[in-house]
């Protein structure tokens, strides 16, 4: 069993995002040991890219906070920090980015890296079931789990990405199950069907953030991530967010 | 798996690439979307391969591209610049005097259509120059849709005339504040207004890009322009051309004038990239002179991007070709070596867009005017028996004011 799904078979976790070079690359490797140190189960770094179509406006503006960071922040930058950061912390890293800073890093080359920095996956919001053949490939050969993602517009189409699954699956946020951080019946349809076809850990994305919410989404899903709080802290308190970081995941884990 | 590629006998496929997914043209193409636009753009494949030879599609599509639009479109014999210029017999291929004063008509008419069929009720579009979001406005008027349009607030500045149109028509304007705020940011947040809106919704793509199958679906609608032009020109001369050109930013019209030419072997195919300041400047927008491979916006194809695959931001001063892409299907016609692509400055196509005004009495797009200024490069170098075609894709109503200004006239809309 891969690392990732490890850390998160049989329980109930929490899952840290945020992007990096935000506000700069030597925070965030800081901000990652907080998360990781207040009981996040993995913890998601955004590789930041220059147009994050999938995202909303936080992740977008954080994106052009670190590409505009004094040096910016380079694919080599983000492999340089996460080898220093998996080395002081014990969860699994799994790095978030668009698939042509991969494709023109090379693919091969880009997952001996992961494999060299501790990244143990990769998720990647523009490639399609359809398109993962050509990467997915490369991945095996460092044993790097590439992450599947599901809508809950994607009906028939779940049994064989379900089936296909490495790591953890991704339930994408639409926007029904985001606004009014209710669950929907559409959710709950999404996550059985996956249930049935196979035991990789489902992981729900989502805009909710009260613990009494963050409760009703982990009584149906392995783990659960909300990307925009901690980028949205990182973006108020800049290089001191790191107590906030750990006070916010700390609650959220605590409520879980 | 089954490939949908224009001339699959022109391509060489090796066997790993006959093993990739839908849409491919050489390598390029594809569908590198996120998952939740899968079913959308899979539903949209099945409409259209059942409606494109549906009887009555085709003549409802025929009878709007008719009587609505003005089609056929003119093949203009430029006898003035043939003299002027000393060289090759230059045709026009005039789309610039379609409905709403574009080719962008052809596309939108059909997918407008489609969407109607499809039950949908709300059409959005990107936008750059705004003649895809004028003609989708248009569109949506008439077949009774709702419609929106992302337009990058950079280019609702430069093209401010085209947004009060859009909004005339009943459209909404959305002004694009992410990015660079040109015409791939408007492409970024027009296919996320898709994902999360798909029930009601269908995305009118304007050029030959993005994933499968909107570079089949633009091209089909737009190569109307080559199969008019190739029979005009037969009629009108007893032959087919030497040259076929056109600009390209995406490469829409460019790929609608090429199509029926393609299998002709002997018609050399050249597009017109904006060079913006100069190919060797970064204020540039010329993709397949300047780019490399990449995966964007659905495709793979050729970008305008740094070393980290960071996609850059270009300059053109013509708001319809500042993309830093080029549809799959036009790299993989210069990967075959079937059409070459050629650079074409800011300074070179302004003083195109006042020669041919000068000359032939047409206020041609600023886009357009690219192609011109090659055609005026390479037609005193060909034989008087030997012809050009050259497609007007717009009007340049738009352009006189930025025209205007380029030449310090302070003359403001």
């Amino acid at each position: 069993m891969s690392r990732v799904k490890e850390a998160l078979v049989g329980k109930k976790s929490f899952i840290g995002f945020l992007t990096a070079g935000d506000p700069c690359i030597e925070k965030t490797e800081d901000f990652i040991v907080e998360i990781a140190n207040a009981g996040a189960a993995v913890v998601e770094i955004g590789i930041p890219f220059s147009d994050p179509i999938a995202e909303g406006p936080v992740v977008q503006e954080a994106n052009v906070r670190a590409l505009s960071a004094p040096g910016g922040c380079t694919t080599d930058m983000v492999f340089d920090m996460v080898a220093k950061a998996s080395k002081r912390v014990d969860v699994p890293l799994v790095l978030l980015t668009y698939l042509n800073p991969v494709y023109k890093y090379g693919y091969d080359r880009f997952c001996a890296k992961c494999k060299e920095t501790g990244v143990d996956a990769i998720i990647i919001p523009d490639l399609s079931y359809e398109e993962k053949g050509e990467l997915v490939e490369e991945a095996k050969k460092y044993d790097i789990d590439i992450i599947s993602l599901i809508s809950t517009n994607s009906g028939d189409r779940i049994k064989m990405i379900a089936e296909d699954s490495t790591g953890y699956i991704y339930i994408l946020p639409s926007a029904e199950h985001v606004a009014e951080g209710e669950i929907s019946s559409k959710l709950v349809e999404t996550v059985a069907r996956i249930r049935k076809i196979t035991d990789t850990p489902v992981v729900i994305e989502f805009g909710a953030n009260t613990p009494e919410q963050i409760a009703r989404y982990s009584d149906i899903a392995d783990g659960i991530i909300i990307e925009t709080r901690i980028v949205k802290l990182i973006e108020k308190y800049g290089n001191d967010a790191g107590s906030h970081i750990y006070d916010y995941v700390k609650k959220m884990v605590d409520s879980i | 798996m089954f490939i949908d590629a224009g001339n699959p006998d022109e391509l060489n496929y090796t066997e790993s690439e006959a093993l990739m997914s839908k849409g491919r043209y050489g390598i390029h193409g594809g569908q590198y979307i996120p998952e939740s636009l899968m079913n959308e753009v899979n539903k949209l494949e099945e409409a259209y391969e059942f409606y494109k030879n549906d009887e009555d599609f085709i003549n409802e599509l025929n009878n709007l591209s008719r009587e609505y639009a003005g089609r056929p479109s003119l093949l203009y014999y430029a006898e003035k610049m043939t003299k002027d210029l000393g060289g090759a017999k230059i045709y026009f291929k005039r789309e610039d005097l379609n409905h709403t004063g574009s080719h962008k008509i052809n596309n939108v008419l059909g997918q407008a259509l489609l969407a109607k069929k499809m039950g949908k009720t709300r059409i959005i579009a990107e936008t750059g120059a705004g003649q895809h979001g004028v003609a989708t406005a248009t569109a949506a008027a008439l077949l009774g849709l709702e419609c929106e349009i992302f337009m990058g607030k950079e280019d609702t500045i430069r093209q401010a005339l085209n947004v009060y149109r859009m909004e005339l028509l009943g459209a909404k304007v959305h002004a694009v504040e992410s990015g660079t705020m040109t015409l791939k940011d408007a492409v970024n947040e027009c296919m996320g207004e898709w994902a999360r809106r798909t029930e009601d919704t269908l995305y009118v793509l304007g050029s030959v890009m993005g994933p499968h199958p909107f570079p089949m679906i633009v091209r089909d609608f737009q190569s109307v322009i080559s199969r008019e032009a190739r029979a005009q020109i037969l009629e009108k001369e007893g032959k087919l051309p030497d040259v076929v050109m056109a600009c390209v930013g995406g490469g829409s019209n460019a790929m609608g004038m090429f199509y029926e030419f393609i299998k002709d072997e002997d018609v050399k195919l050249i597009g017109c990239e904006a060079a913006g300041k100069g190919i060797d400047t970064t204020e540039t927008a010329a993709t397949v002179n300047t780019g490399s491979l990449g995966i964007f916006h659905g495709m793979k194809s050729y970008f305008c991007q740094d070393e980290y695959g960071q996609i850059a931001p270009v300059y053109s001063i013509s708001a319809g070709l500042d993309y830093p892409g080029v549809g799959p299907e036009h790299a993989n016609l210069y990967d075959s070596g079937r059409a070459s692509y050629v650079p074409v400055t800011d300074d070179e196509a302004v003083n195109a867009f006042e020669y041919i005004a000068r000359t032939e009495g047409i206020i041609a797009a600023i886009e357009s005017s690219h192609a011109v200024a090659h055609l005026m490069k390479i037609a005193p170098t060909m034989d008087k028996d030997q012809i050009i075609i050259c497609c007007l894709s717009g009007r340049g109503d738009k352009d006189v004011a930025a025209i205007a200004r380029y030449r310090g006239v302070d003359l403001h809309e």
